[in-house]
């Protein structure tokens, strides 16, 4: 049945009364046990889409099919096909990891008589044995999540829906959800939908990537492919003293494109040129910089050749406009 | 798939919940038992007043606590929901195979687990202080019963407003509320011995005077028929209403496809 492990979306819109489309006609195609990363800034349109795509929020416009079933029409048969981590982890502190187990799958309908070898699975697949019994108070960070990432499992979903699942994780929880994550696709087959702000998350754990700003698709692709349509390397200069900076930067702008950043100077190659061309340049005309650095692109180059601002930029400017925002 | 793990799992959850909070269950038990001592320890003369149904004003005084903890548990109940729409539990339940009714049945079960509790609480309160229930054992049956559609009457109501607001404070500010329709109540005093017009409206206007009488029958009447069909009427209107509310909010507040 892997055929319908898959998610399709056709012009899928979302409103929110008195607000804008937070979701505005996307189209999206994930095959079956593919990793597909939706990456994009906070308020972009992803955790409404997770809503949408889950059943918990009906779409305003277009349509979406998980594992091959209507989310408005059949939306109790998509949610026992879907395990979902949200964005909040939101677990009852006063429950045990253990508690959580048994009352997720008792309301997943789990057979009685493997509830129990199934949360102590679960329980030993996210490295929560030992802490099985303790309150969920008490967790951290990354223990929540990876709790959260068990209940998402307890009946063992086709297709799962992970928002921003690493977001205030420190490297370490990171890297082992990613190393859970991609297991699952790898060994379970699971269909996995993933949010995220982070570009090495897309990066490291995707197939394919979607990235969505101001709730359009502004590219999709696989990784590499997004950042072989920017194509060319940047170069980034480091001056010595700040006050060179606008020399530097009109030195760097013959050789290609400036970039917006702010650590350093930065100019999108042209064709043809290379790290040695410019190396040259800078020793014969005496540029004094600290470093000098070539740069693949990265999914932040395609996001900002597509938006025309870096990720950063857009998180930042998504959370200045929450603050200004009347309550 | 029958829903009735469900319902016993959200009803467990629930209990386990209130176990593991003493705030939420030593005040509904310790209180309304010391308000019942101060009033009976101050108010002891009344039973000398000429037509007063009883001479023991803890046994008159006894009634209160069971409606009092009820609004307790109402407050408990509707806060714990209120927190579970804010932190995004719900989201969780809403994501899984859980039926709408079974939430609200099995967040019920353990409000009025918890309200039986209470009752037997304050019934034993009642016998070790030598109170005598008139209407015997099967009055003390009749009352656990009443008890439990008390708690989930007014369980339905703290529901009702959790969903409907989805949050905690909301329903923290309502508490007084519910505290004056019990003070302005036939608590202290039979309705036809109070002196101030104006009380004695507002307490006879009151439907929680009834559901006090109620109870207060069977402790000192023995069996009261009229006294025990206004209060067991008004509880089941209430929980009606409430239930119908509290449905209707989940309703809302669930909008899963």
């Amino acid at each position: 049945m892997t055929a319908d492990n898959g998610i399709e979306v056709e012009g899928l819109v979302r409103e929110y009364k008195k607000g804008p489309r937070a979701v505005d006609g996307i189209d999206i195609s994930v095959a079956p046990g593919e990793i597909y990363g939706f990456l994009g800034p906070n308020g972009a349109g992803k955790s409404t889409t997770v809503h949408v795509l889950t059943t918990l929020l009906p779409p305003t416009a277009g349509t979406a099919r998980v594992g091959g079933y209507d989310v408005v029409k059949y939306g109790p048969k998509v949610r026992s096909l879907i395990g979902v981590a949200l964005q909040e982890a939101a677990l009852d502190p006063l429950l045990t990891g253990r508690d959580h187990l048994r009352l997720q799958s008792t309301l997943q309908s789990v057979p009685k008589h493997q509830r129990e070898a199934r949360a102590e699975e679960l329980l030993h697949r996210v490295g929560l044995a030992d802490a099985a019994d303790r309150k969920v108070q008490g967790y951290s960070g990354g223990m929540k999540r990876r709790l959260d990432l068990a209940l998402a499992l307890v009946h063992g979903p086709r297709i799962l829906f992970l928002d921003e699942p690493t977001t205030g994780l420190d490297p370490q929880s990171r890297t082992a959800l990613w190393e859970e994550v991609a297991l699952l696709r790898r060994e379970d087959r699971v269909t996995v939908f993933l949010t995220t702000q982070y570009l090495e998350e897309a990066d490291v754990l995707a197939d394919r990537v979607g990235i969505i700003d101001r709730g359009k698709i502004v590219a999709e692709g696989t990784p590499a492919s997004l950042k072989a349509e920017i194509g060319r390397p940047s170069v980034h200069a480091i001056p010595r003293r700040d006050e060179d900076r606008p020399a530097i930067a009109e030195f760097l702008a013959r050789f290609g494109e400036p970039l917006d950043t702010t650590r350093d100077v930065a100019v999108r190659l042209r064709e043809g040129l290379g790290l040695t061309d410019i190396v040259r340049a800078v020793d014969a005309n005496g540029v004094d910089v600290v470093d000098l650095e070539l740069r693949a692109p990265t999914l932040d180059d395609v996001f900002l050749a597509k938006t025309g601002r870096t990720l950063e930029g857009a998180t930042e400017e998504a959370e200045a406009g929450r603050q200004e925002q009347p309550r | 798939m029958s829903s009735l793990p469900q319902v016993g799992a959200i009803a467990r959850r629930s209990l386990v919940r209130t176990s593991r909070q003493p705030a939420s269950i030593i005040p509904p038990l310790v209180f309304p038992v010391l308000l019942m001592a101060v009033n009976a320890g101050g108010l002891r003369a009344s039973t000398d007043l000429p037509g007063f149904p009883t001479d023991s004003f803890l046994a008159f005084a006894l009634a209160v606590p069971f409606i009092q903890g009820a609004l307790f548990s109402t407050m408990n109940a509707g806060t714990d929901l209120a927190r579970d729409i804010e932190t995004g539990f719900v989201n969780r339940l809403a994501l899984t195979a859980l039926r709408d009714w079974a939430l609200l049945t099995g967040q019920l079960a353990g409000v009025v687990a918890l309200g039986v509790f209470q009752v037997l609480f304050y019934l034993a309160v009642g016998l070790a202080v030598g109170v005598r229930f008139e209407s015997g054992p099967a009055g003390i049956l009749v009352l656990v019963v009443f008890g439990a559609l008390v708690a989930l009457s007014f369980g339905a109501l703290g529901a009702f407003l959790a969903f409907r607001t989805g949050s905690g404070e909301a329903i923290q500010v309502l508490f007084p509320v519910l505290f004056v329709f019990l003070f302005i109540s036939s608590m202290n005093a039979p309705r036809n011995l109070i002196g101030v017009d104006w009380f004695r409206i507002a307490a006879t206007l009151n439907p929680v005077s009834y559901m006090i009488e109620a109870v207060r029958s069977l402790i000192i009447t023995g069996w009261d028929w009229q006294a025990l069909g206004l209060g067991f009427g008004l509880v089941i209107v209430l929980g009606i209403v409430s239930m119908a509310l509290a449905s209707r909010a989940l309703r809302l507040r669930m909008t899963r496809t």
